[in-house]
C-alpha cells in the first residue's frame, strides 16, 4: 500500500479526480495549502502598499492505493495535472504500515 | 415658539439663492426687537426629510464606516474595528444630548466666537415645538430633528479617526480621548464654522433699521444688526463657506487622525509583513454604504426638502462618481492595473471633497472637483505616504483631510455664479428674501484658506495635546504581545469571525 500525495494547480481538482475515478480509485482527502516551488510569487498592491506575495495557493491531495495500482495512480495525477506551466506541482509517494476501515474494522487494502 | 431665535441654521448657508455669509451684504437698519409674533410652523415634508437624512448619516457610520475600515485591516483586528465605531457613535450621541449640541449651537456669550454655553444642556428647553432655523426666511424645522441631524455628525466625526491608528490603539485609550476630543475640538469646531442667528433674525434685525425713522433709533438698530451679524462662529463671520462639514467633519477627523497616527507609532512589523486588507468584500459594502448615507449628510445639510436638496443631491452623486473613475484610471496608469481598493478609495475621495461644496458648486463644477480630488487623493495615499513612511492604517489624512482642503478651497472657486454655482446670498438688504450677494473668487478662496489653516492648526496642536494627556494617564498603545495576538483577543474577547 502506498500513499500518494500530490500538490496540484487548485483548478486542476476536478480533473485528477475524474481521472482517479475512471481508475477506481475510491477515496481522495483534499487540503486547501500554500507554498512555493520554483513559481516566483506575485505582487500585490493596496492603495501606496506593495506586497511579493511568495505563498501561493495550492491544494494537496492524499491518496492511499494498493501497490499494484501506484504507477497508474501517479500517472493519471500528471497527466491531468499538467498544464506545462511552471508551478503545476509535484507528486510524492511513501509507504504504508498500516490501514484500518473504522466502521467495519478490514485491515490493510481490504480497508482502501 | 413664539419669538424664538432659533438656534438653527448653522452651517453654509444654501438654498435657492446660495448662500453667502451673513455678515457680507448685511448693514444697514435698526431697531427693536424683532416682531414675530408667532413664529413659521415647520413643514411636513421638510420634517420627514430631516428625519430621513438623520438616519441616512448614521448609516454613513454604522455599519458604512465600520465595515469600509474594518475591511482594510488584518482578520485579528476586524472586530476590534466594528467595536470602535459603533462605541464611539453611543458615545457621541450621549455626550451631545448632554452638552454637545448647547456647546456647538446656543450662544457662547462672551466666548460666543468660538463656542456655545451650556444654556441649552440636557436638552433644556427644547419641545416638541421649538423650531430651528434653515437657510429660508420664515422656514424652521423641529429643533429636535435638527439636534437630533447635528447629533450624527458628532457620531461619525470621531469615528473617522480611528482608522488612522486601527490594529495598535487601546480601546479604553480611545473612548476618553474621544470624550475629550469632541468637547474641545469637534463642539468648538461646528460653533465656529455653522453657528449663527438664522435669516429670520437677520431679516427682522434689517426690518427694523429700515423702518427707524430718527437719527438715534436708527443707531439702536444698526447697532442691533451689527449684533445679529456678530451672534455667529468665527470663521463664519471669516465668510467661509462648509456646506456640510469640509472642514468641521473631514479635515478636523483627518488631521486629528493624523497627529494620532504619528504619535502613537506604526503598527509593528509595517513595511515589512504582509498587513493586506482582510476583506475587500467588506470594504466596498462600507463604502456604498458611505455613498448612499452621504446624500443625507450632504443633501440633509439643505435642511430643507427644497431645490437646494436637490442639488446638494445630485452633487453628491456625480463628483463621487468621477473621483472613483479618476483614481481608478490614475491608480490604472502608474501602478498597472485597476484596483476595486482604488474605486471604491476614490468615491470616499469624491464624497469627501464635495462635502463643503455640495450645496453651492453646480454639477459639472463638481465633476471637475470629483477628478481632480481622486487624483489627489491617490497620490497622497501612494506616493506622499510612502516617502514619509506614516502608518495611515486606513487612509483618514489622504483621504479625509486632503479631500477636505481640496473640497473647501474648490468651494470658493466653485460657488461662482459663472461657473455654474449659487453665488452668495444677503439676508438684509430686503429682508425676507435672499437676495444675491456680491462675490469676489479672492476674497472668497481666501477665506476658505484661512479657515482650512485654522482648522489644521486647531485640531492639529489641540488633539496633539489630548493624545499626550490620553497617552500619560492611560497608555494609547497596546502592548507588544495584544498587537500581535490581536485587537479582537486582547481587548473585547472575541473573534470577529469563527469558522
Amino acid at each position: 500500500m502506498k500513499i500518494v500525495m500530490a500538490i496540484i494547480k487548485p483548478f486542476k481538482l476536478e480533473e485528477v479526480r475524474d481521472a482517479l475515478t475512471a481508475l477506481g480509485v475510491h477515496g481522495l482527502t483534499v487540503t486547501e495549502v500554500r507554498g512555493y516551488g520554483r513559481q516566483r510569487g506575485h505582487t500585490e498592491i493596496y492603495r501606496g502598499a506593495e506586497y511579493a506575495v511568495s505563498f501561493l495557493p495550492k491544494v494537496k491531495i492524499e491518496v492511499a492505493v494498493p501497490s499494484a495500482m501506484v504507477e497508474a495512480t501517479v500517472e493519471a495525477i500528471a497527466s491531468a495535472a499538467r498544464t506545462g506551466q511552471i508551478g503545476d506541482g509535484k507528486i510524492f509517494v511513501t509507504s504504508i504500515e498500516k490501514a484500518l476501515r473504522i466502521r467495519t474494522g478490514e485491515t490493510d487494502e481490504d480497508a482502501l | 415658539m413664539t419669538l424664538m431665535r432659533t438656534t438653527g441654521a448653522p452651517w453654509r448657508l444654501p438654498r435657492a439663492l446660495g448662500p453667502a455669509v451673513v455678515g457680507a451684504g448685511l448693514a444697514l437698519f435698526v431697531g427693536a426687537p424683532a416682531a414675530f409674533a408667532a413664529g413659521p410652523t415647520p413643514a411636513k415634508g421638510d420634517v420627514a426629510w430631516m428625519a430621513i437624512s438623520t438616519i441616512l448619516v448614521l448609516a454613513m457610520s454604522i455599519p458604512g464606516l465600520a465595515l469600509f475600515y474594518g475591511g482594510l485591516v488584518r482578520t485579528k483586528n476586524m472586530l476590534s474595528v466594528l467595536t470602535q465605531v459603533f462605541a464611539i457613535v453611543c458615545l457621541a450621541a450621549m455626550i451631545w444630548v448632554c452638552y454637545g449640541y448647547s456647546l456647538a449651537f446656543t450662544d457662547g456669550g462672551s466666548l460666543n466666537s468660538f463656542v456655545g454655553g451650556f444654556s441649552k444642556a440636557f436638552l433644556a428647553g427644547i419641545t416638541p415645538e421649538s423650531t430651528a432655523g434653515t437657510f429660508s426666511n420664515g422656514v424652521v424645522i423641529p429643533e429636535l430633528i435638527y439636534m437630533a441631524f447635528q447629533m450624527t455628525f458628532a457620531c461619525i466625526t470621531p469615528a473617522l479617526i480611528v482608522g488612522a491608528f486601527a490594529e495598535r490603539v487601546r480601546f479604553s485609550a480611545l473612548l476618553v480621548f474621544v470624550g475629550l476630543w469632541l468637547t474641545f475640538i469637534y463642539f468648538p469646531m461646528a460653533h465656529m464654522v455653522w453657528y449663527w442667528a438664522g435669516p429670520d433674525a437677520v431679516a427682522a434685525a434689517a426690518r427694523d433699521l429700515a423702518a427707524a425713522t430718527t437719527e438715534t433709533a436708527k443707531a439702536a438698530a444698526q447697532a442691533r444688526l451689527d449684533a445679529v451679524n456678530a451672534d455667529a462662529g468665527m470663521l463664519f463671520k471669516w465668510g467661509a463657506l462648509d456646506f456640510a462639514g469640509g472642514t468641521v467633519v473631514h479635515i478636523n477627523a483627518g488631521i486629528a487622525g493624523f497627529v494620532g497616527c504619528l504619535m502613537i507609532g506604526k503598527r509593528i512589523g509595517y513595511g515589512r509583513e504582509l498587513m493586506a486588507p482582510h476583506s475587500l468584500t467588506m470594504t466596498m459594502i462600507g463604502a456604498s454604504l458611505l455613498w448612499l448615507g452621504w446624500f443625507g449628510f450632504n443633501a440633509g445639510s439643505n435642511l430643507e426638502a427644497t431645490g437646494g436638496a436637490a442639488l446638494a443631491f445630485v452633487n453628491t452623486f456625480v463628483a463621487t462618481a468621477a473621483a472613483a473613475l479618476a483614481w481608478m484610471f490614475v491608480e490604472w496608469a502608474f501602478k498597472g492595473k485597476a484596483s476595486l481598493l482604488g474605486l471604491v478609495s476614490g468615491a470616499v475621495a469624491g464624497l469627501v471633497a464635495i462635502t463643503p461644496a455640495a450645496g453651492f458648486a453646480g454639477p459639472m463644477g463638481s465633476i471637475i472637483l470629483g477628478l481632480v480630488a481622486g487624483a489627489i487623493c491617490f497620490f497622497f495615499c501612494t506616493t506622499v505616504k510612502n516617502a514619509f513612511g506614516y502608518d495611515d492604517t486606513a487612509d483618514v489624512f489622504g483621504v479625509h483631510c486632503i479631500g477636505g482642503i481640496v473640497g473647501a478651497i474648490a468651494t470658493g472657486v466653485l460657488v461662482a455664479p459663472a461657473l455654474g454655482g449659487v453665488g452668495l446670498v444677503d439676508y438684509a438688504t430686503n429682508p425676507g428674501t435672499a437676495s444675491p450677494a456680491a462675490y469676489v473668487m479672492a476674497t472668497q478662496v481666501w477665506a476658505q484658506i484661512k479657515a482650512v489653516l485654522f482648522t489644521i492648526v486647531f485640531s492639529g496642536v489641540g488633539s496633539a495635546i489630548l493624545f499626550k494627556i490620553v497617552d500619560l494617564v492611560i497608555g494609547l498603545r497596546v502592548s507588544v504581545e495584544e498587537e500581535r495576538e490581536g485587537l479582537d483577543i486582547a481587548d473585547h474577547g472575541e473573534r470577529a469571525y469563527n469558522y
